[in-house]
C-alpha cells in the first residue's frame, strides 16, 4: 500500500461529489413521485367538485333522478353523527387502554393487548363491517347509525390506543417524580400531570384517527346503510358522505356524478381541516421547551 | 470557585450538637436487583441545618437521598432494609402513609422539572392535592411560598404564564417554592444547582441559607466548595458506604479517613 497521493485524493473527491449528486437527484425524483399523485388527486377533486358546490348542496336533500338540483345535507349531518358515535365508542376505550398500557404495561396481559391492537389496526375495514353486521345488524334486524358508529369506533381503537400509549410514555420521568414527591398518588399524577403533558399529542392522534374513519365507506355499507331523507334516529339507517359518494358515482346520471365529486371535495376539505386543527392544537400554551 | 483547595466559609462555624435529631438512619441497605447500592449506612440528620452529602458519581448518595422520602419505592425491583426514623418513627413501617410522608419530606431534583402549567398552578398543585387551601387562601399560600423561594418579585406579574417561560434558575426556585407550599419539615435537594449557571447557583445557595432557619435541608452535591459553603455537617459516600460523617469544617480541613482526604483534596473523583 502506498501513501495517499494528491492525485488519488483529487480523484476520490470527484467521485464522492458525483455519488453525492446522483443520490441527491434520486431523492428528488422519489419525493416528486410521492407528491405528484397527491397533487393530481387534489387537483382533480377540486376541478370536478367545485362546480357542484353551492348553497343547495349543503342545505337540500337529494332529489329523485331527473329532477335537477338537490343536495347532500342529510349525508353531511349523517357523517357528523356517525363520527360522533364512533368517538363515543372509540375514544374512552382507546385513551384509557393507552394509559393502561403505558402505566402498567409490563405484564403479559399488556403485551397481548398491544399485540391485538396492532393486529386490529391491520384488519381491512370491510371485515370490521361484516363483524359489526353480524354482531349488531343481524340481532336488531336493521341497518342503523348505531351499528355504523360501532364499526367506525372499533376502527379507531387501535390507533388511539397506540398513540396514547406512545405519548404517555414520552412524558418525562422527572415530571412524574415531581408529582409523586409532593405526595400525589399514582392515579392523580396520571390524571393531572401526565395526561396534561401529553394532551396535545393525544388530541393530534385522536383527530388523525377521526379523519381516517370519516372517509370510510366499506364498513358503513354493511352497518349504517343509507337513505335519501332526513334521518337523525340512531337506530335507523343513516346516510353518510362516503356511502353517498359511492352510490352517486356509480350511477349513469351526470347530475349525480357531479354531486358525487362535490361530496368528495367536501370530504377532503373536512379531513384537511381536521389535520390543520391537529397541528394547531399541538402548539399548546405550555409546550415543554428545553 | 475555580480553586481546587476548599475554602471554608463562616456559615459552617455554628456550634454543632445543639440541634435535635430529625432523621435517624440505621443499618440502611438498599438493592437494585442484585446490586447493593447502599451498605449499612448509619447517619443522623439534625433539624434546621444543612447536611451535605458528597462523593463521586455512582457512590449511592442520590439513592440514599431518595430513601429518605421513599422515592425509591417507585423503581421496580428494588429492596430496602434497615430503619429510617423521622422524628422517631420508622418511615418504612407498614402502616406509614407514603403520601403523608412525602408531604413532610419534600424533594428538589437535579434538573428543574416544573409541570406544564402556569407558574401559579405549579405551586398550587401540592396544596390542592392535600386540600390545604382554596380560593383566596390558596392565592395567599402561593404568594407566601414564592416569597420564601425568593421568586415572588420576579414572577408576580406572570403568575398565569407558562412555567417554561422562566429561566433555568427561576424554574429551580419555582420547584423549591412548589415543595415549600405543602409545608414540609425536611427538604431533600438532589444536586439542585448542577444544571444552573454560577449566578443562579449563588441565588439558590443564598436561598438555602434562608431556608435552614425553618427547614431541615439535606443536599447532595458534586461541588465540594458548595458543600463547604452551605452545610454545617457533611457525609462522604464511596461505593455505597458512608465513609465519614461530621462537621463540615472537620470533613474539609481535617478528615479522619484517608479516602475522605483524598477525595476532598481532589486526588480522585
Amino acid at each position: 500500500m502506498s501513501l495517499p497521493t494528491a492525485r488519488g485524493a483529487a480523484l476520490r473527491h470527484v467521485r464522492r461529489r458525483a455519488v453525492n449528486g446522483l443520490m441527491w437527484g434520486w431523492g428528488v425524483v422519489c419525493v416528486l413521485a410521492a407528491v405528484i399523485p397527491l397533487g393530481f388527486v387534489l387537483y382533480y377533486v377540486i376541478a370536478q367538485g367545485a362546480s357542484g358546490i353551492n348553497l343547495d348542496f349543503f342545505t337540500q336533500l337529494p332529489k329523485p333522478v331527473g329532477e335537477p338540483g338537490g343536495g347532500m345535507a342529510n349525508a353531511i349531518v349523517g357523517s357528523l353523527i356517525l363520527v360522533g358515535l364512533a368517538s363515543l365508542v372509540g375514544l374512552p376505550i382507546g385513551i384509557l387502554g393507552g394509559i393502561y398500557l403505558a402505566e402498567f404495561g409490563t405484564n403479559r396481559f399488556a403485551w397481548t393487548v398491544r399485540f391485538f391492537a396492532d393486529v386490529l389496526s391491520g384488519v381491512p375495514s370491510i371485515v370490521i363491517g361484516i363483524f359489526i353486521w353480524a354482531m349488531v345488524v343481524v340481532p336488531t334486524h336493521t341497518l342503523s347509525a348505531l351499528a355504523g358508529g360501532a364499526a367506525l369506533g372499533v376502527m379507531m381503537i387501535p390507533t388511539v390506543v397506540r398513540t396514547t400509549e406512545e405519548l404517555v410514555r414520552l412524558v418525562p420521568v422527572s415530571l412524574r417524580e415531581a408529582s409523586l414527591s409532593l405526595g400525589a398518588t399514582h392515579w392523580r399524577t396520571v390524571l393531572k400531570i401526565v395526561l396534561v403533558a401529553a394532551k396535545g399529542g393525544i388530541v393530534t392522534g385522536v383527530l388523525l384517527a377521526v379523519s381516517r374513519i370519516a372517509g370510510e365507506a366499506a364498513p358503513l355499507l354493511l352497518t349504517a346503510g343509507s337513505n335519501q331523507f332526513w334521518s337523525t334516529h340512531i337506530n335507523q339507517p343513516m346516510p353518510s358522505l362516503p356511502v353517498q359518494i359511492f352510490t352517486y358515482a356509480i350511477q349513469p346520471y351526470e347530475d349525480w356524478q357531479r354531486q358525487a365529486w362535490a361530496a368528495a371535495l367536501v370530504l377532503v376539505s373536512l379531513v384537511f381541516v381536521l389535520s390543520v386543527a391537529a397541528r394547531y392544537v399541538t402548539r399548546g400554551r405550555f409546550r415543554m421547551v428545553r | 470557585m475555580l480553586s481546587t483547595s476548599v475554602a471554608v466559609q463562616p456559615g459552617s462555624l455554628r456550634q454543632q450538637g445543639d440541634r435535635a435529631a430529625k432523621v435517624e438512619v440505621e443499618h440502611l441497605n438498599f438493592y437494585y436487583g442484585r446490586f447493593q447500592a447502599l451498605k449499612d449506612v448509619n447517619l443522623t440528620i439534625r433539624e434546621r441545618q444543612i447536611t451535605a452529602l458528597i462523593g463521586p458519581s455512582g457512590c449511592g448518595k442520590s439513592t440514599f437521598l431518595r430513601a429518605l422520602n421513599r422515592m425509591n419505592d417507585i423503581i421496580e425491583g428494588t429492596r430496602t432494609e434497615g430503619e429510617v426514623r423521622l422524628d422517631g418513627q420508622d418511615i418504612y413501617d407498614r402502616d406509614v402513609d407514603v403520601v403523608a410522608l412525602r408531604r413532610r419530606v419534600g424533594m428538589v431534583f437535579q434538573r428543574p422539572n416544573p409541570f406544564p402549567m402556569s407558574v401559579f398552578e405549579n405551586v398550587a398543585y401540592g396544596p390542592r392535592i392535600h386540600g390545604l387551601a382554596r380560593g383566596s387562601d390558596l392565592e395567599d399560600l402561593v404568594e407566601e411560598s414564592l416569597k420564601r423561594a425568593a421568586l415572588w418579585d420576579e414572577v408576580k406579574d406572570k403568575l398565569r404564564d407558562s412555567a417554561f417561560a422562566l429561566s433555568g434558575g427561576q424554574q429551580q426556585r419555582l420547584c423549591i417554592g412548589r415543595v415549600l407550599a405543602v409545608g414540609p419539615e425536611v427538604v431533600l435537594m438532589d444536586e439542585p444547582c448542577s444544571a444552573l449557571d454560577p449566578l443562579s447557583t449563588l441565588r439558590i445557595e443564598e436561598l438555602m441559607h434562608e431556608l435552614q432557619q425553618k427547614y431541615t435541608i439535606v443536599i447532595v452535591t458534586h461541588n465540594m466548595q458548595q458543600a463547604a459553603r452551605v452545610s454545617q455537617e457533611t457525609g462522604f459516600f464511596l461505593h455505597g458506604e458512608m465513609i465519614e460523617f461530621g462537621p463540615s469544617t472537620t470533613i474539609f480541613t481535617d478528615p479522619t479517613d484517608k479516602r475522605t482526604e483524598d477525595y476532598v483534596t481532589g486526588r480522585f473523583g
